[in-house]
């Protein structure tokens, strides 16, 4: 951003809430960063509105005792994100303060901690060399930060072409070490360090080519993986009412994604929700790298009690973030929690500029924020050649539990997948309570993926997908038939329909979370149980009258939930496959 | 808070609605206090020199020409020791004819916890109540509200809950309550000879309604004193936060601000999260655990008050009346402690959880079992021993009457397993059976 003028200074002119308005003495930019001194301490605001000489500010923190007349200066900066090594295992506030560094119990107003470490020493090592042609985002050294190589780029803001002048060798420096002089076109020296900044509401978009995404994202969650399964650069929601099990879900896919780095906004959601995700993350061991999974989890909170408009930036500085990694040639994989919570602090802001509402009291430009936020995720090929990409799962938290409000609304429109909770399904206790026949995944129907799916799966893939989702529905339909005619007044065909979808239902859909071999289902195995499981759908049995079938099929289910809770191929696994075998030559 | 002789008086109100007034003042501090003819006020919003002030006692016979001094500080609690077995108003001033507190002046609704600063709650808080204890244990550090019609006896069973915990310090913050049901706090307090810990903020319905916005900011400044400083486990009773939001919708639409859902403030979710979220669990050893109450019209949960509530709150307790045993009941099917993972098996015997879930199980059978026979369908003999069941188990645990502790709550329950139910039907892992089981 360019001003050639020097800061501007302004004066407070009124306050309502977090709003704050402002009379300025010179140019300001919408969403510029100004601070208000208050007694011995500078309150962060964001510009959100100019009229003339009056600049309207959100402010990030409580505004009690300020006062008309207290002076306000202007940064000439958008609101930024310092990236550099050290961004992993920390615990962000919404604006990328570290909460760790914080003195006291409570929070202070204006307790402004650094994002990084300045002193820690990095065993860098250079990639660029003398004479390279490089332009913004390119890689010009590495570091390994805890397991993970995190390059160190070209800045982002760096618009040109640039040649490399020279690079520091290889050894332990701190972040602010200059590592590479570049030289410009008019050849005047450009310094550059392992730091850069970025303003958080701009994507960042140093890559070459951003194709449809077309890579399965393993989540070992087997009604995602199987039935509507994301995508590596995929984008998806959770929308679902309270009780339904949003958290719980998201806190799996966190820990158990293929991912190379994840990134947990906690926006506008319980306290002790976070201290959860504190206090488990940093004992949960990570397959992956064989350290924990905190090591490559940064986690930003901003709790529902932290300032409303701290929350509204929280989502776009996790996204930064994950531009950043994606820009190494990364996974990214980010959850935000929940999104709805962000959209109730765009509405509280809108409400306080006396804007014109629209639906429910959110902004009229609602659908149009979502969907501009949900696109910064996806799948990118770098000018490298190498790839790198964020998958971004968002969770709804629609009032009342209904799904015709804005905010799901909105969020239908921009994400392509789409996992339903339902109220019914969770007050049954079917965890997870994503609904087979409202949910969906738009990438099934990608040829892209499915060119994937059946590479790596099988060739018929797809079609057992349908296959499962077919009989699920048509068992949805029995048993609307028999609630209404009655178990007797129904052909057993009808109950045979039933149970197929129970069977899908249990073993496949059904999973536990708190199950140390259930909750976490590989591919190999997933296209074992759904094989196994369409076998018995087809499979013809042989019934007298409708009560054998009631209990018949709860046999075959608890056979393969006991095979679920088995390891894979293991002894015990193999021996209900054979119960499970000869259960089903009874009938035949 | 009298006003002090060098303090600028007022005297020219501009603007007068029912719950607000705007006059012309400068050098004001947003959110600070103001006394306008003796009632107190604070600033809602300044704009160049127009302050507007809302009026916590109401606008009723307030002149254009009253006189307005501002106090230069934002609403604050004198918090002591002293607090301990006194009655306050709104405003923190005392109601029970005793001398006023001295201590330090704390701001009331400070600033929140540091999420890294608070500890995963795990001390479990028994009540006596299996609905509770056994099926929606709370920990210390939650937050829990009871969901209830207005003609349920919630006041009843918090007063219960209150007296029976194990908490160094009960906070009462009474919103709205009806004269009787505060002298019945007044009086069960009193009688349990338990005052020494008991502090209560009150606000009738004969006060104007927008004083109870103070009330919950009062009674958690009052908690984090004792449970910051003194390191204490303190327990906030809120009664009743649907009449709390009814306050602050009537504040937000006097100030002209656009309705959200159900006419409700479009910062009600901020708004109820500040007050519930000052439930914590501290590292060295203090608590401010929250139950709360939010009446329901006609049981409709997704009403915005109910629903902003569920997506704070760490579950809730819904009470119904079991015409069956003619007794009020915690429902097992509609409430849930979320919080109840990190006790149950763990600090309460290893079969807690599985005894929890079948009982429930089997309960729902029994509920099945009793809209088939109000259907006029044939009851198996199953059917029929799980509606005994659920007779007996609806009496003998769900009942808040019911004052046990745990471990003979399980007894209950698996004497009830064995004494209508086979091994198979009960079906619990078969360790637990072994020890406990006590049928053939």
């Amino acid at each position: 951003m360019k001003k050639t003028v020097t800061n501007t200074k302004g004066k407070i002119a009124g306050i309502i809430s977090n709003l704050v308005i402002v009379e300025v003495d010179g140019p300001v930019s919408q969403n510029e960063i100004c601070y208000i001194s208050l007694t011995g301490i500078n309150l962060m605001a964001e510009v959100i509105k100019v009229f003339e000489k009056k600049v309207f500010v959100q402010v990030f923190e409580s505004t009690r005792g300020l006062k008309v007349g207290q002076e306000v200066e202007f940064t000439g900066a958008m609101l930024e994100v310092t990236l550099g090594p050290g961004i992993l295992s920390r615990n962000y506030d919404g604006l990328q303060h570290d909460l760790d560094k914080m003195d006291g119990v409570f929070l202070k107003r204006g307790d402004y901690t650094q994002a990084l470490n300045f002193e820690k020493l990095w065993d860098y090592k250079p990639i660029a060399k003398a004479g390279d042609t490089v332009y913004a985002g390119d890689w010009i050294g590495e570091v390994t930060e805890n397991v993970m190589p995190h390059k160190i780029m070209v800045p982002f803001k760096l618009s040109d072409k640039y040649t490399v002048k020279s690079v520091v060798k290889a050894g332990k420096y701190d972040v602010n070490k200059m590592v590479a002089i570049l030289t410009d076109k008019k050849n005047k020296d450009i310094e550059v360090s392992m730091i850069q900044t970025w303003p958080v509401k701009v994507p960042i978009k140093n890559y070459k080519n951003k194709p449809r995404p077309f890579k399965l994202l393993e989540t070992g969650v087997r009604t995602i993986d199987t039935l509507n399964p994301i995508v590596e650069g995929g984008t998806g929601f959770i929308p679902g009412p309270f009780g339904s099990g949003k958290t719980v879900l998201q806190h799996a896919i966190s820990k158990q994604a293929e991912a190379d780095i994840v990134i947990v906004a906690a926006c506008g959601e319980r306290a002790n929700e976070v201290v959860e995700i504190f206090t488990e993350f940093p004992e949960i061991d990570d397959p992956r790298t064989g350290r924990k999974l905190m090591e490559r989890t940064t986690i930003i909170a901003n709790t529902s009690n932290m300032p409303v408009a701290a929350r509204e930036a929280s989502v776009y500085t996790a996204m930064t973030i994950a531009e950043y990694y994606r820009s190494m040639g990364l996974k990214v994989l980010l959850l935000a929690d929940s999104t709805s919570r962000w959209a109730q602090a765009l509405r509280e802001m809108s409400n306080r500029m006396e804007e014109l509402p629209g639906q429910d009291a959110f902004p009229m430009d609602l659908p149009a924020i979502i969907s501009n936020f949900y696109s910064r995720a996806g799948f990118t090929y770098l000018n490298n050649g190498e790839t790198g990409s964020i998958t971004f799962i968002g969770t709804v938290s629609p009032a009342g539990g209904n799904l015709k409000e804005p905010v799901t609304e909105s969020t239908k429109k921009a994400a392509r997948c789409f996992y339903a909770l339902s109220q019914q399904r969770a007050d049954s206790k079917r965890y997870p309570a994503i609904d087979p026949i409202d949910s969906y995944s738009k990438y099934l129907e990608y040829p892209e993926l499915q060119d994937y799916l059946r590479e790596n799966i099988s060739k018929d893939w797809i079609d057992k997908v349908l296959t499962a989702k077919n009989y699920l529905l048509r068992g949805k339909e029995a048993s609307e038939q028999i609630n209404i005619l009655g178990d007797d007044g129904v052909p057993i065909d009808y109950h045979l329909r039933f149970w197929r979808g129970e069977v899908i239902d249990f073993v496949i859909l059904q999973q536990d979370a708190f199950d140390d071999i259930d909750k976490q289902t590989t591919l190999e195995r997933q296209k074992f149980l759904l094989e196994k499981v369409l076998d018995i759908c087809e499979t013809e049995f042989q019934f007298e009258s409708f009560d054998e079938v009631n209990p018949y099929f709860k046999r075959v289910i608890n056979n393969l939930k006991q095979m679920n809770y088995s390891e894979f191929k293991s002894e015990k696994f193999n021996n209900y496959l054979t119960e499970l075998t000869s259960i089903i030559d009874e009938r035949k | 808070m009298e006003t002090k002789a060098f303090q600028k008086i007022y005297t020219k109100i501009i603007q007068i609605t029912k719950a607000t007034c705007s006059l012309r003042a400068t050098g004001i501090g947003y959110e600070e206090l103001a006394i306008i003819n003796g009632r107190l006020a604070q600033v809602v919003k300044i704009i160049g020199d127009l302050v507007t002030l809302q009026v916590f006692g109401g606008t009723e016979g307030i002149p254009t020409n009253a006189e307005v001094v501002f106090m230069g500080k934002p609403p604050v609690l004198s918090v002591s020791d002293d607090l301990a077995g006194r009655f306050f108003n709104a405003f923190g001033n005392p109601i029970d004819g005793g001398p006023s507190v001295d201590g330090e002046e704390r701001e009331i609704g400070g600033p929140s916890v540091n999420p890294v600063r608070r500890k995963q709650p795990s001390e479990l808080i028994a009540t006596g109540i299996a609905g509770i204890d056994l099926n929606n244990t709370i920990v210390t550090g939650q937050k829990i509200p009871f969901f209830a019609d207005p003609d349920q006896p919630f006041n009843q069973v918090m007063a219960m809950v209150a007296m029976r915990a194990k908490a160094d310090k009960i906070i009462l913050g009474g919103m709205g309550l009806t004269n009787d049901d505060y002298l019945f706090y007044k009086s069960i307090f009193e009688n349990a000879g338990a005052l020494d810990r008991i502090i209560s903020f009150v606000n009738t319905t004969e006060d104007p309604p927008v004083e109870r916005l103070l009330v919950p900011d009062m009674a958690l400044t009052a908690a984090e004193y004792f449970a910051v400083d003194k390191q204490q486990s303190v327990l906030v009773l809120l009664t009743d936060m649907t009449l709390y939001a009814d306050a602050l919708s009537i504040v937000s639409n006097r100030m002209d601000q656009i309705p959200s859902k159900d006419s409700m403030p479009g910062s009600l979710y901020s708004d109820l999260a500040k007050i519930y979220e000052k439930a914590v669990q501290f590292p060295d050893g203090g608590s401010i655990t929250i139950i709360a109450v939010t009446t329901l019209s006609g049981g409709d949960i997704t009403h915005a008050i109910p629903d902003n509530t569920g997506y704070i709150t760490e579950g809730q307790l819904f009470l119904r009346k079991d015409s069956d045993i003619g007794k009020v009941v915690v429902d097992p099917f509609r409430s849930l402690s979320r919080l109840k993972q990190l006790v149950i098996g763990k600090k309460t015997r290893k079969d807690h959880p599985q005894v929890m879930n079948t009982a429930i199980r089997l309960f729902a059978d029994a509920a099945q079992a009793k809209t088939k026979l109000e259907n006029g369908f044939d009851l198996t003999d199953y059917d029929e021993r799980t509606l005994k069941f659920g007779k007996e188990y609806s009496d003998k645990l769900l009942a808040i009457d019911v004052n046990v502790d745990i471990d003979n709550m399980l007894k209950t329950a698996w004497r009830l397993f064995a004494k209508h139910f086979t091994r198979a039907e009960v079906a619990i892992r078969s360790e637990f059976m072994e020890q406990y089981w006590k049928g053939e």
